[in-house]
């Protein structure tokens, strides 16, 4: 390997501190990282008898079931997305011009630190038939309705989940934008639309990118509110592998599910990637 | 202009409104006589009196807390001396290897992690339970104790680690007197990320939990499942409370030890996966 070359040509003291600090994290590295992953794409590649085959891929990619739920998947997690993207930035928007906008801002993140299974919780009281939305509606004339289990319920609290992810990476994106920027493109004639439109949007899009990666990856993985909220009406990628997983034990199966998770995980980060980063990094 | 402020600061407000109001729901329903999170029966403390009696919840909470502690501890140790491998290490490639090798479990959905350290456990004939679900919050803690040190140590002074060398100072002594005082609030900072992922993650615990063994996320989800139970709001206030402590305590410490102004109050987000 090459960096134990490296670290053959280093001087004693070097090598035996580099060592010393390897050790430790290499072992987490190989034993959680790199061997999990393999076991994973091994799995998916093996028969329940130990033997190698390709059928598990076969099947996922014969089913209109397996590939109708991967599909719906991905809609959803588009779907969530762009709710939470059109919700979001005009709240990093304003934020950014607030006084105190730290501190605001850490109000937008405070109830990320509140236990995800609680805001899930939380939900079910207000949506529940004989819940607190259903009697707010009555008061309107509106006779109660199912609203959980439903797909708008499912988009409502996801998206709800997902709201300061999408925010705090827009936010930073926006209060790194020089205001002088603003300021030249107003004196030069644009309106305060055309500077939305032609300045501070574009200068912000690395922001936006951030935010799509941060919220769709974890989209297409969703699985507990899909029970809890959506009632299994609705079926993501991460619902499919933790049924094969923990209740039918199909693990060969689940494991193909898994690695075409993956795959959409790293054909998102490479359309989301942030081409003009080396560039700004430079700035700080 | 004033019209102008004044549209964005109903829209703000309602944004406010939005985030806010599940959880001051589950807070306000704690205090409910009644049993359901409907309707107004007058004001309790009864639901705080049964999540108090409950032993199971309670032995529960101090395994949470438990496993919250001892596995940011043990990642932060590992954490930092990731940081310090990868900061000292020259060539070029073999850094950018490692940083992506330590991303990869920041930016898996948790539900791989999860099933692969399934498989992972099941493979190596390790039984389920709490060393399980231990190691698992480590291994996934680690990564994000790494982002939190390095740039500190990116930030830090060389001259004082060549003046600490041409004093002689050995390789122990320069990391306990210099390198880890000048780091150490990327540390704590690391150690406090590390406590919230593994007190908030529910997915990967699912996962490798076993039957025995529950933490909080993993108890609520199937007390969740049976319908609503109104101590389960009293516990949401608690839990609200504590995360309060844990913000306030991040806050100070990030800002205080903030030099430059620019990176003094940059929160990270705790872990979005974990659905």
């Amino acid at each position: 390997m090459h960096a134990w070359r490296v670290m053959m040509m280093m001087p004693r003291s070097k090598k035996q501190r580099q060592l010393f600090y390897l050790v430790p994290y290499g072992a987490w590295l190989l034993l959680f990282v790199i061997v999990p992953l393999c076991l994973l794409v091994v799995q998916s590649l093996m028969t329940q008898n130990g033997h190698f085959t390709l059928n598990n891929y076969a099947i996922y990619f014969s089913s209109g079931t397996y590939l109708r739920m991967t599909f719906n998947s991905v809609w959803f997690a588009f779907l969530i997305t762009i709710i939470t993207l059109i919700i979001s930035y005009p709240t990093a928007y304003f934020l950014n011009q607030l006084k105190q906008k730290q501190f605001w801002l850490l109000l937008i993140i405070l109830p990320t630190w509140i236990n995800l299974l609680l805001k899930t919780y939380a939900f079910i009281g207000l949506l529940s038939k004989t819940g607190s939305v259903n009697t707010f509606l009555n008061l309107w004339g509106i006779a109660p309705k199912q609203l959980l289990f439903s797909d708008w319920s499912f988009l409502l609290v996801a998206a709800y989940i997902e709201i300061p992810f999408m925010i705090l990476p827009i936010f930073n994106s926006l209060a790194e934008i020089n205001p002088r920027l603003e300021q030249a493109s107003r004196d030069l004639g644009a309106n305060k639309w055309q500077t939305l439109r032609y300045v501070t949007v574009p200068l912000s899009m690395t922001g936006v990118k951030a935010g799509i990666q941060a919220v769709f990856i974890p989209s297409l993985s969703l699985f507990m509110i899909t029970r809890l909220i959506g009632g299994n009406r609705v079926i993501t990628l991460g619902t499919a592998i933790e049924e094969h997983f923990l209740v039918t034990q199909n693990w060969h199966l689940g494991s193909t599910i898994g690695v075409i998770l993956i795959i959409a995980m790293v054909i998102t980060m490479s359309i989301t990637r942030d081409r003009v980063r080396k560039h700004s990094r430079k700035r700080g | 202009m004033y019209k102008k402020i004044k549209w964005s600061y109903l829209y703000l407000l309602f944004v406010f409104i939005l985030l806010y109001l599940p959880i001051f729901f589950l807070v306000v329903y704690s205090f409910n006589a009644g049993d359901v999170m409907q309707g107004w029966d007058g004001f309790s403390l009864k639901h705080y009196n049964e999540l108090f009696a409950d032993t199971r919840i309670l032995e529960i909470i101090v395994n949470t807390f438990l496993i919250a502690l001892l596995s940011s501890l043990l990642a932060t140790v590992i954490g930092t001396a990731g940081a310090l491998y990868i900061y000292n290490q020259t060539n070029a490639l073999t850094k950018n290897i490692f940083l992506s090798l330590n991303n990869i479990l920041l930016v898996s959905p948790d539900v791989i992690i999860g099933a692969s350290f399934l498989i992972l456990f099941t493979v190596v004939g390790f039984s389920l339970g709490f060393v399980s679900v231990l190691l698992a919050h480590i291994a996934f803690s680690i990564p994000i104790v790494v982002l939190m040190v390095l740039p500190r140590l990116q930030e830090m002074n060389q001259s004082l680690v060549i003046a600490a060398k041409d004093l002689g100072a050995g390789n122990w002594q320069m990391l306990s007197r210099v390198i880890l005082p000048v780091i150490s609030p990327g540390i704590l900072a690391g150690f406090f990320m590390a406590l919230t992922y593994s007190l908030d993650d529910f997915a990967v615990t699912f996962f490798v939990t076993g039957n025995g063994f529950s933490t909080l996320s993993v108890e609520i989800y199937s007390r969740a499942r049976q319908g609503v139970s109104l101590e389960i709001n009293a516990l949401s206030a608690m839990m609200f409370l504590v995360s309060l402590a844990l913000v306030f305590i991040y806050y100070v410490i990030s800002t205080r030890f903030a030099k430059s102004k620019k990176r003094g109050t940059r929160l990270v987000l705790p872990a979005s996966e974990g659905l």
